[in-house]
């Protein structure tokens, strides 16, 4: 044991036949890798790969857990595993300093951001209170949080997303770690602030000379971050080696698998069926839609326009506060195509779906259907929402939750509707006997396509997706992508995608519209918008994208800190 | 400081409607329950003579609008009643006149209200003490011993009756270990000390029971709360134990103390009946209870209406706590 602590003595990290159970659940399996001061290194996997355990672990979290951990952890010389309590606090925010995902979530919202900063500052140097709140400070201006001393004292809710990130970077910094543990530090963040997180760690590392071990899943966010990746996957180690290798020239199938799965901002839309198979696909249609028999027929070229949007305006709050979250947005929706929305949180493009949907009233303008006017909701256009499982209930089985709108439609027939939320389990992928059981026994692409199912139920000609696969893996996400483009295409269904994510929405989309503060900035055929975009905003979310290659990651980022040291 | 304006008006408005509600309904309640109330304000050795007498004179014969207008009129302008040989004037919020005493209704409840408020803000005092800590403490020690044992003890206390602990308090402190006297109210005016020394058993005797109700609540929002992420973030920072439960997890029952807490203070300030029966208090809650025994119709309805004031008081309150407690929420 002994002479291995000396062998480490240069290493920040050093892992070795790490295993966590969770009760009689491997989570980790036998994982070994080594951190030099200063380098920085990703743990690259889906979810439930075991890459938080391991995360968690460098700061022994999973004392009295009830987790089991075995093998050895040692950080800047200290072993985690036999540590005594107190050693363990002082590595925890003191040597070793973990930022969260969720930025929200992870501040107390009852306290100012300064003073949870600046509690934590004294628990590991005995400042004064004063003191305390003057390094809070001092680090929340370190990490370009605007008007430090002011800001110091508002609470979580009245930060942003990125300021709420940087801020829980702040606190990491305030004790001046010799390593930085970030698990998805940018995953809950729009594609602009997430460029300017991990800009603002990649400076901070050179700055400080911290040490990084980055979680995530984005295989792009890595590429723009670290020098090592460690893919993981079923709790063991994958591939481990230089980012350049692993990304550029991976020799394991499953990175293979896993970089294909990644959508590409800057690849064209995979081809897509001709025409004529949507016709071949008639006895297949049969069996999915009733109704559908005559639309594909019709789908030859661009289709008529199925649902249109004309100046639609929608105005949340009174007076002072009445704020336009859609601010005269028109557009059309042809039979057969997919219409991409994409825009950063709060562009508007969820109001837009709502009134899309007919789920929430313009406050002007008007929507469509085939040209005519149409109020509330109506069963030829659905929607897809973003969260499978809060959109499914709970206490419901899938089964009844399909059902739904076939109920609503009128029907009565017990066995028809039972019939009908078979063959609809089955059109999407599952099993007819999954009928009657509950949401939470399914994986989150599972549940997905039971909400597809759902919105598939009323034999619509329109589905509003509404960041349909953001909270999934990226191979999950690709298996959904492709079950609507099969599904548009067998029963000629007319798509709108809406998404924060731009290569999925370009992976998906004939046509693409960018929101940006209620308003559309530029919306066409989607290789024009994406190969020769016209407005400059466009052009800033394109350039913010994390590159697959860290070489032009490199390139990129000095090109963002161009204009931002003027 | 337009906001709180605002909210302060729209909440005076909901006050008003909800106490102008309550009175219409005490008023029917009242009139459609059997039993003659004249002949019971008269007393049973009146003659039939006597008895149209006093109904005449209490307005009984008048139709019921007629008579909640009568009431209306009283407390926004004040009344004049004459009882017979002289003419009392009741002056702006008039609730009216006693049947039984031809006292005033607002003169006699505020002087039963001292009793009450002081059994119930002391006792308020005692049960935040005994019950959060109970909370907090079964919370430090979960999963051990100690957690049960809380855990089972605020179990007995909420299903035991006020009147059972009460009145073994009373035994044992007065009666055997002679420690007190038996409790005899003393105003807070008169005398400080034998004020609280006389309030202490009811006060002890109210608080735990309902220190239970606290107890429970208290360890339920902060076990939530520890499993929030921002716990984990204060634990993966170094923060101890004791800090993460003292000032994280505690924060967060706050909100759901307050709310529970204010309900129940406006309750008890329209009377705890048993405790005050017990000890023999003259509170607010034993006049109420001897008014609907003899269907005194004008103490009825201004018991009912002050404590319904108290409850909307206190809820508004609650309110302004809960904003300063969570600045999340905005007060409307």
């Amino acid at each position: 044991m002994s002479d291995t602590v000396k062998d480490t003595a240069g290493s920040l990290v050093e892992v070795d036949g790490l295993t966590v159970d969770f009760g009689g659940l491997r989570a980790v399996d036998g994982l070994g890798f080594r951190l030099e001061r200063g380098a920085a290194l990703a743990l690259v996997g889906e979810s439930g790969s075991g890459k938080s355990t391991v995360a968690s672990a460098l700061l022994g979290l999973h004392r009295g857990t009830g987790a089991e951990v075995g093998g050895t952890i040692e950080v800047a010389g200290l072993d985690v595993g036999r540590a005594s309590e107190d050693a363990l606090r002082r590595l925890r925010g003191g040597t070793a300093a973990m930022v969260f995902q969720d930025p929200l979530s992870s501040l107390d919202p009852y306290y100012a951001v300064g003073d949870q900063i600046a509690e934590v500052y004294r628990v590991h140097t005995r400042a004064s209170r004063r003191a305390a709140r003057a390094r809070a400070v001092e680090v929340l201006d370190r990490v370009g949080i605007p008007d430090a001393v002011r800001r110091s004292r508002s609470r979580p809710h009245e930060f942003s997303g990125g300021m709420r990130q940087r801020a829980l970077i702040a606190m990491a910094l305030a004790c001046e770690p010799e390593l930085l543990i970030a698990d998805e530090p940018t995953t809950a963040l729009d594609v602009t602030v997430q460029a300017q997180i991990l800009d603002l760690l990649h400076t901070l590392r050179e700055e400080t000379g911290m040490g990084l071990l980055l979680v995530t899943h984005d295989v792009g966010v890595a590429a723009e971050s670290v020098d090592e990746v460690l893919v993981m996957r079923h709790g063991r180690q994958v591939e481990h080696g230089s980012v350049t290798e692993v990304l550029g020239a991976p020799r394991e199938p499953y990175t293979r698998e896993l970089l294909g799965a990644v959508p590409r901002v800057d690849a064209p839309r995979a081809g897509r069926a001709e025409p004529g198979a949507e016709t071949g696909a008639g006895s297949d249609a049969g069996s999915g839609a009733g109704c559908d028999a005559g639309s594909a027929s019709g789908s030859d070229g661009p289709g008529e326009p199925v649902l249109e949007a004309v100046g639609l305006h929608r105005v949340f709050g009174r007076g002072k506060k009445a704020f336009a979250a859609v601010d005269g947005v028109s557009i059309t929706v042809r039979r057969g195509e997919t219409l991409g929305v994409v825009g950063e949180s709060g562009s508007g493009k969820t109001t837009l779906g709502r009134m899309l949907v007919g789920l929430l009233e313009p406050t002007a303008g008007e929507v469509r259907h085939d040209g005519h006017a149409r109020v509330g909701v109506d069963p030829s256009v659905q929607m897809v929402f973003q969260d499978p499982v809060s959109s499914l209930n709970p206490r419901r089985s899938v089964g009844e939750s399909i059902a739904d709108p076939l109920r609503a439609r009128g029907e009565r027939d017990e066995t028809r509707i039972r019939a009908r939320v078979r063959e609809l389990l089955e059109r999407v992928g599952l099993e007819a006997a999954h009928h009657d059981r509950y949401p939470h026994e399914f994986s989150g692409g599972q549940r997905q396509r039971v909400g597809i199912a759902r919105a598939l139920a009323a034999d619509p000609r329109v589905i509003v997706c509404d960041e349909p696969v953001s909270a999934l893996d990226v191979t999950t996400q690709a298996q959904v992508v492709a079950l609507l483009a099969e599904l548009q295409r067998e029963l000629g269904l007319a798509l709108v995608f809406i998404a924060h994510d731009l290569a999925v929405v370009r992976q998906v989309s004939d046509r693409v519209a960018v929101m940006r503060r209620g308003r559309i900035v530029e919306q066409g055929p989607a290789d024009q918008v994406y190969d020769h975009p016209q407005d400059p905003y466009t052009g800033q979310l394109l350039a913010a994208v994390p590159a697959l290659d860290p070489a032009v990651a490199a390139r990129r980022r000095s090109a963002r800190r161009e204009p931002a040291t003027i | 400081m337009n906001g709180f304006g605002g909210f302060a008006v729209r909440r005076a408005a909901g006050a008003v409607v909800t106490l102008l509600a309550l009175s219409v309904i005490i008023y029917v309640v009242f009139y459609v329950t059997p039993g003659d109330v004249a002949q019971i304000t008269c007393g049973p050795r009146c003659s039939p003579a006597q008895v149209q007498q006093v109904s005449a004179q209490l307005h009984l014969d008048d139709p019921l609008y007629a008579r909640y207008w009568h009431f209306l009129q009283g407390i926004v302008a004040g009344q004049d009643y004459s009882t017979g040989t002289s003419v009392q004037h009741c002056s702006a919020p008039c609730l009216g006149l006693s049947y039984q005493s031809d006292q005033q209704v607002l003169t006699l409840i505020l002087a039963k209200l001292p009793v009450t408020a002081s059994l119930a803000l002391g006792s308020m005092v005692l049960w935040l003490i005994i019950g959060v800590g109970t909370g907090v403490l079964s919370v430090w020690r979960r999963g051990r011993l100690t957690e049960r044992l809380l855990t089972t003890v605020t179990l007995a206390g909420m299903s035991t009756p006020v009147f059972v602990i009460g009145l073994v308090l009373m035994i044992v402190v007065c009666g055997q270990l002679e420690l007190l006297p038996f409790p005899q109210y003393v105003p807070f005016t008169d005398d400080p000390e034998q004020w609280a020394w006389n309030l202490l058993l009811p006060w002890l005797s109210l608080a735990l029971v309902e220190s239970a109700t606290y107890a429970r609540i208290t360890r339920a929002a902060m076990l939530e709360t520890l499993t929030e992420d921002h716990v984990r973030t204060f634990r993966a920072y170094g923060v101890g134990e004791r800090a993460v439960i003292g000032r994280h997890a505690l924060r967060g029952a706050l909100a759901p103390l307050i709310a529970v807490n204010a309900n129940n203070i406006g309750v008890l300030f329209g009377g705890a009946v048993l405790t005050e029966t017990l000890f023999g208090l003259p509170g607010v809650g034993r006049e109420m209870v001897e008014a609907v025994k003899v269907v005194d119709l004008p103490v009825v309805v201004g018991m009912v209406l002050v404590t319904g004031f108290f409850v909307v008081l206190a809820n508004a309150v609650a309110d302004v706590l809960y904003a300063l407690a969570d600045r999340r929420v905005v007060l409307t």
